[in-house]
């Protein structure tokens, strides 16, 4: 028998507040107040984790000792995405980039800014572009440009 | 033929309404560390993990890979298990398995809950048929209010009853330095008096009838850990290892319309057969102490009868006789149970680490005034999700 | 270790928009794998579900297949994630002692949802997920990192692609069968660079099962079982900047143990078969170097060598892999589904001929960071 296939439209929407938690906090609240970059240490393994980390990983000890990093970094991996999810910057092509900033030992989620797309190259050196706007989140930081030095 | 298994070691945060302090793989390191110094082991004695919570309930998908920094699950074996309410019985029964296959020696098993991040509500009302159900039926509350007004009816039992079962949580809970609610003021008044206190409330708001506040459990953030490990290694681990007599589940569910409402018969099946598989037979005489999920008042009369503590309707007597206090013959939830704390995916965990650490002898202020030989743990889900673990002092057979 | 058996798998065929509820292809895959099994459901001893509530639009969806799984009145739990860790669990319950045979279903409706929304889910919500980061873009900086530590360029990505689809024209259960060129992949819609359109999956809908037995158990069934000769799953860190994106060492980890128990020493020459998570073409050269099938920095060389090619000496994906059908969460349990078929030589016009020893494998979280292993054997 054929039969008209019905379906139902619906969307869960269920509000969240994330706490950040005192050691990601105050990471922020450098990115805030100051235009800082803070890195944590582990005591073991000496690795610098941003966005700081409360215990590492790879030793399961807490980290202790906060570092003050530059603004500055290389460009690790990047990717231009030609589409807009809904989260993602609605205006393609955007470029997102693995920046690992100067003194820390992994890398940084974030955009590159201010570059075509097409010159954006793996090793390039870039420096952190700070919103006017700034509320202690992620997008404190606008994106990331190319900085010659 | 599996291996015996046994819990050695076990964790929890304390409970609270919220932890601003730390974010939820902050939280679950917290239980992890906790349940690795009770057993006397490190993070690199554990040879697989299992975790579990609700999706939306933190709004994380793939918590297993999400979860593994705070977890030490870094280059290790670990995945997700989830079914709702029961997910930390769940989680405790996955790393029974991965032990008794004699696949891994020692198995960390995590729960973990932050209420206080979202809407739970309005997350449990997405669990239902989103065609047929999500429409016209509505969270947690509603359909627990359902089931109590159909056993009153049935057995001409009242609120006083229902009341009775929240003093004696939350009297226990008192012992309890993990448990969420500490309402000290029950401190030193009778039980009598705290029932009438409790009934006459006007601040003791209607949620739906015959369900108050006093009846419900709490939203809790807090985070729970346990460590299973093999017969080979149990001995040296723990002075007195929590053997796993037993465990059984049942979920007979299709629509929320279909289930039984004068009975919990999934809970009823599974003890049954998990008591007939440890040899106990007769249940009351036998287990020394229960941890049971009770997530609201009346469960804690009902419920009882369908364990087979007692018969059909009689389960308020038994709660009056004082039968399932501290010093009675059957105490059950010394910890305050799920009415004075729920981290919801850790909850059952909790039942069952709370279980092991009476037999153990470990449970300080609240450990159970008599030798604990047997130990009855529970884990129950809104869709009638029933798991059961029976834990002992002597290994099985 | 006692040994396990599969005696039994069935898989709906995978499409991009199905009709079906989601319940009733679990009910299609498990109703097809007891047939194949020739047993009914009253000879399952317990039932390991798997689902995931993002992807079913649901909390505690799982509650709603509890029924067309046949888990009325049996044990049963569920795992999220991908399906082959739904089947390492099901070989936990089946040698535990407590049950002798274990049915293992997965589903999923990728139709239903939006694959990217539900990806971007699984980023750290306070340091990555406000970035609009999801599966296809963070796929992206793994596959330029893996080029620019190896060498390999997208051409090297394509030729995983036309190898893969070329591989699905012969399976009736896939979802796109359509042969292609390197042109073709090369020329497609860039998506997030260097991946374009036939380097990424499909979004898939469909079921699968699978019945497993101890040895106690195997007395139930007619036909020869599949043996499970060795298995393992490892999980590496989460943040992205702090793994290494260009070498799989959980996958490494996983296999080795997954080999050990088999007695594997040079898997590129004992196995026979493989069936691997080719979610984005540029996976499968990086899985090559983590199973040892290529030295490390080598995974190009190997497609290009046409090793893993149908007439290779180890064919990667006669399927048509993930590429030609990405059912996610069934994903890992079609790829045991599908060994299990080369290893009784019931893989019709995508048999590999012969085949005694088959590798199947899942993967979870961003970039592949979890991995589950199966080694089979006839």
């Amino acid at each position: 028998m054929d039969v008209e296939n019905m379906y139902y439209h619906g969307r869960i929407n269920v509000p969240y507040k994330w706490y950040v938690g005192a050691t990601g906090s105050r990471f922020l609240v450098g990115l805030r107040d100051g235009k800082e970059f803070w890195g944590i240490t582990c005591p073991k393994c000496g690795k610098v984790y941003v966005p700081p980390l409360k215990t590492c990983p790879e030793c399961f000890v807490p980290n202790e000792e906060w570092v003050r990093l530059a603004d500055t970094g290389t460009v690790e991996s990047f990717t231009v995405a030609h589409y807009s999810n809904g989260v993602s910057p609605s205006d393609i092509p955007y470029v997102l980039g693995l920046i690992k900033m100067d003194g820390a030992d992994g890398s940084f989620l974030h955009y590159i800014g201010d570059a075509d797309p097409a010159d954006v190259k793996v090793g390039m050196r870039v420096k952190a572009v700070f919103a006017d706007e700034r509320t202690g989140n992620i997008m404190d930081i606008k994106h990331f440009a190319p900085v010659n030095e | 033929m599996g291996k015996r298994v046994a819990v050695v070691g076990f964790g929890q945060t304390k409970g609270r309404s919220s932890r601003k302090d730390v974010n939820g793989q902050e939280l679950i390191n917290e239980a992890v560390v906790t349940a690795l110094q009770d057993a006397e082991l490190t993070i690199r004695d554990i040879d697989a993990i299992v975790i579990g919570n609700m999706d939306h309930f933190e709004g994380i998908n793939y918590v297993d890979t999400w979860s593994v920094e705070g977890a030490g699950g870094v280059m290790k074996p670990i995945f997700k298990v989830t079914t709702g309410g029961t997910t930390g019985t769940t989680v405790a029964m996955s790393a029974y398995y991965h032990v008794a296959s004699g696949m891994f020696d020692r198995v960390l098993a995590i729960g973990w809950e932050k209420n206080s991040e979202s809407d739970t509500t309005g997350a449990i009302i997405t669990a239902f048929d989103p065609v047929w159900e999500r429409p016209n039926l509505g969270g947690a509350v509603a359909g627990l209010a359902i089931e109590a007004s159909k056993y009153m009816s049935n057995y001409g039992v009242t609120e006083r009853d229902g009341a009775r079962v929240a003093v004696r949580e939350r009297l226990h809970a008192l012992n309890n330095p993990y448990a969420h609610l500490h309402q000290e003021w029950m401190k030193g008044i009778p039980v009598d008096q705290l029932v009438d206190l409790i009934v006459g409330s006007e601040q003791n708001v209607m949620l739906a009838y015959p369900l108050r506040m006093s009846d419900m459990c709490p939203r809790t953030d807090g985070a729970a850990a346990a460590v299973f490990a093999s017969e080979d290694v149990a001995e040296k681990i723990a002075p007195i290892p929590a053997w796993v007599l037993s465990t059984v589940n049942r979920h007979n569910f299709a629509l929320a319309g279909d289930v039984d409402m004068d009975r919990n018969t999934t809970m009823a099946k599974a003890s049954k057969k998990a008591f007939e598989k440890a040899g106990i037979k007769e249940p009351l005489k036998e287990i020394d102490v229960c941890e049971l999920y009770l997530p609201y008042s009346y469960a804690g009369l009902k419920w009882m009868e369908d364990y087979g503590f007692c018969e059909y309707g009689e389960g308020p007597k038994l709660l009056w006789d004082g039968v399932t206090d501290m010093d009675g013959e059957l105490p059950v939830n010394p910890s305050g149970g799920v009415m004075s704390s729920n981290a919801i995916g850790a909850t059952a965990l909790i039942r069952v680490g709370e279980a092991a650490t009476q037999v153990m002898g470990k449970a300080g202020t609240r450990q159970v005034p008599k030798d604990v030989n047997i130990a009855f743990a529970t884990g129950f889900g809104g869709c009638y999700w029933a798991d059961v673990m029976i834990l002992g002092r002597r290994k099985p057979a | 270790m006692e040994k396990v058996g599969i005696v039994g798998v069935g898989q709906t065929i995978y499409e991009r928009r199905k009709t079906d509820t989601f319940a009733e292809l679990v009910f299609e895959a498990c109703t097809s794998a007891l047939a194949d099994a020739g047993i009914g459901i009253q000879d399952i001893d317990n039932v390991v579900t798997v689902s995931n509530d993002f992807w079913d639009g649901r909390t505690i969806s799982s509650m709603a297949i509890q029924d067309a799984a046949g888990a009325w009145e049996k044990d049963v739990s569920t795992v999220e994630g991908d399906g082959i860790f739904g089947a390492l669990y099901g070989m936990m319950r089946t040698l535990s002692g407590s049950f002798d045979t274990t049915l293992i279903v997965s589903h999923v409706k990728g139709s239903e949802g939006n694959m990217n929304l539900i990806t971007n889910a699984m980023f750290d919500p306070i340091y990555q997920r406000h970035l609009g980061v999801d599966a296809t873009t963070s796929a992206a900086l793994q596959a330029r990192a893996y080029m620019e530590k190896t060498g390999a360029t997208e051409e090297d990505f394509a030729r995983v692609s036309v190898k893969n689809h070329g591989n699905g024209v012969n399976n009736p259960f896939a979802q796109i069968r359509k042969k292609i060129s390197l042109e073709d992949v090369l020329n497609s819609r860039k998506i997030s660079e260097p991946l374009k359109l036939y380097d990424c999956s499909p979004i898939s809908d469909g079921a699968a099962a699978i019945v497993l037995s101890n040895e106690k158990g195997l007395a139930r069934f007619k036909k020869d079982p599949v043996w499970i000769l060795g298995v393992g799953h490892c999980s590496d860190s989460y943040s992205l900047g702090y793994r290494d994106l260009t070498f799989p060492r959980a996958l490494q980890a996983a296999a080795g143990k997954a080999f050990a128990s088999a007695g594997i020493k040079n898997p590129l020459k004992e196995l026979d078969v493989a069936e691997i998570a080719d979610a984005y073409s540029y996976m499968e050269l990086i899985w090559y170097e983590g199973f040892g099938f290529a030295a490390e920095g080598a995974g190009a060389d190997l497609i290009r060598s046409g090793a893993t090619a149908m007439d290779g000496a180890l064919p990667v994906n006669p399927s048509g892999g993930l590429l030609s059908a990405h059912p996610v969460l069934v994903a890992g349990l079609a790829r045991i589904v599908e060994a299990t078929l080369q290893l009784r030589g019931e893989a019709g016009d995508r048999q590999v001929k012969g085949a005694k020893k088959a590798l199947a494998h899942g993967i979870n979280g961003p970039c592949g960071q979890s991995h589950g292993v199966f080694v089979l054997g006839a």
